[in-house]
């Protein structure tokens, strides 16, 4: 099973999903973000899903659901690089990610994340 | 009825006289098609069709029958991508009956296999109508899709704002078109506002409105603030009566008013220079 | 035509890698291949999830007017889906509440077909043709 690292710089904790990620990473996922807050208590989280190229209801929900623990922490979330034919899928299969913000980049979602200190 | 195979005899004829018959059914075919192509072109496609055909008249196999449907249908193509008519095209194959016919005065022992014969050539003939009518379906379909292409322009107002002018019904071949130009500009320029003018669109009913509202949801994924504008006041009436809800996206009557909230939320300011 | 087992959550990544493989072969165009792989991964993990497990069946088919597509077959013999209208509608979930997927998979391709018995397995069909 592959571990996606976690980089933390300054109060945001950086996450970059770089292959086709199976199930079992993916929620792994989940529970290292929730570790990494409690023991740095960053403000932000930022994943990067440029090279993902298919996100499906079951990745959707658990970045929605990265979004709703992260809050419970204090920290916002932020997805960027969102290809357009991802998005494009996901609008017609009703997943409209509510509850986590999304960005272009890392630069923009950066800048979202400081706005809203 | 098997109107294949079993024609031995007219086959053995049709190949002794091969020249003659071959020669007269290229004139017919060049008469026609009104000699808009050439007598070499002409022979060169009958010359083929020919040879497959006599095969099959002696042996219907599945390959032998199979290569001359694939001629068949490939000359029937060429000529729906050429602009000939349907029938310019059935022609070219009922000429045969016409260049065999004459040949067969000569041989009236030949008249009784003339009939299947006959039927042989009205089945391919008739086969040739229908590759034709669906190589130009495909030929219209491809001519539709350029020219919503056209009609679908993505314009950059201002630095980090984008405007979709829409005009003329919204389906959903129309919004997945319109969705990937919106996404990709965002992509391309880095804007993170984005206004759907629908002053163009002539009636607004839940199923637009569906349309409407998965495209400002896919440019939401990409982290763009969607406005609509050009509601018309019939416009605005019928979605209220409808019930739809546009939730929380910034609706506004003209595109001016939208490009304002636009750079009020981008923290610009147009004042007097 | 290939046949590729469905009995872990590797097998679900594979069986997304060739359907991409033969959707971009087929000539379908990126987003119609991004909604395919999509529609396959949804399926695959139902089966692995629901269906305790079986296969998946790709194939490139061709339709009456000479366009081509791409067939997939998920097969399993699982519970079964009891109430098949139901689990159609947006929504529907089974056992632990995260959603069977079914009608958002079938918003994603142009074909679908959907058989399953109690006791008897399920059996999915999905085709996306090329435009």
């Amino acid at each position: 099973m592959e571990r996606v690292p976690i980089v933390k710089i300054g109060q945001t904790l950086f996450v970059s999903i770089q292959i086709d990620l199976e199930d079992d990473s993916v929620v792994r996922l989940q529970e290292d973000l929730a570790d990494e807050l409690t023991a740095t208590g960053a403000r932000g989280v930022i994943i990067d899903i440029t090279a993902v190229e298919i996100v499906d209801s079951f990745i959707g929900r658990m970045l929605t659901m990265i979004g709703s623990i992260s809050r419970l922490f204090d920290a916002e979330t932020v997805i960027v690089g969102m290809r357009p034919a991802v998005a494009i899928t996901l609008t017609e299969l009703g997943l409209s990610l509510r509850g986590v913000r999304t960005a272009l980049n890392a630069e923009k979602g950066l800048r979202l994340l400081n706005g809203t200190a | 009825m098997d109107i294949y195979g079993g024609q031995a005899r007219m086959a053995a004829y049709m190949r002794e006289h091969r020249d003659k018959v071959t020669d007269r059914w290229s004139e017919l075919v060049v008469a026609g098609v009104r000699g808009r192509i050439s007598p070499e072109e002409v022979s060169r496609e009958l010359e083929d069709l020919y040879s497959l055909l006599l095969r099959v008249m002696v042996e219907a196999d599945e390959h032998a029958t199979g290569e001359l449907r694939a001629a068949l249908d490939e000359l029937s193509r060429t000529r729906a991508r050429n602009g000939f008519t349907p029938s310019e095209t059935a022609i070219s194959v009922f000429a045969l009956k016409d260049a065999v016919y004459e040949l067969l005065a000569d041989a009236a022992e030949l008249v009784p296999e003339y009939l299947t014969f006959s039927r042989t050539i009205d089945d391919l003939g008739l086969r040739t109508f229908e590759t034709y009518s669906v190589a130009r379906e495909r030929i219209i379909a491809d001519q539709s899709a350029a020219m919503l292409e056209l009609s679908t322009p993505v314009v950059r107002l201002w630095d980090g704002i984008i405007a979709v002018p829409l005009v003329g019904t919204l389906d959903s071949a129309r919004t997945q078109l319109i969705m990937e130009k919106l996404l990709e500009t965002l992509v391309a320029t880095g804007a993170e506002h984005a206004v759907i003018d629908i002053t163009g669109v002539p009636t607004v009913d839940t199923e637009v409105a569906q349309h409407l509202l998965k495209t400002v949801s896919a440019a939401r994924l990409l982290g763009a603030r969607c406005a609509i504008s050009g509601i018309r006041p019939q416009v605005a009436q019928t979605i209220v009566s409808l019930g739809i809800e546009f939730g929380d996206i910034a609706t506004k009557a003209t595109l001016a008013d939208a490009l304002a909230l636009a750079l009020r939320e981008s923290g610009l300011k147009v004042g007097p220079a | 035509m290939d046949e590729l087992p469905i009995q872990s959550g590797d097998d679900v990544v594979r069986v997304r890698q060739q359907v991409r493989i033969v959707a971009a072969d087929c000539g379908l165009s990126l987003v119609d291949q991004t909604k395919l792989v999509t529609a396959a991964s949804e399926l695959a993990r139902n089966t692995l999830v629901h269906g305790g497990g079986g296969r998946a069946r790709v194939e490139v088919v061709k339709s009456g007017n000479g366009r081509s597509g791409v067939k997939i077959g998920f097969t399993d013999s699982g519970a079964g889906i009891p109430d098949l209208d139901l689990a159609l509608t947006d929504g529907w979930s089974s056992g632990n509440g995260l959603g069977l997927g079914l009608s958002g998979a079938r918003r994603l391709v142009d074909e679908f077909e959907l058989a399953s018995e109690p006791g008897a397995g399920t059996s999915v069909v999905v085709i996306k043709w090329s435009r």
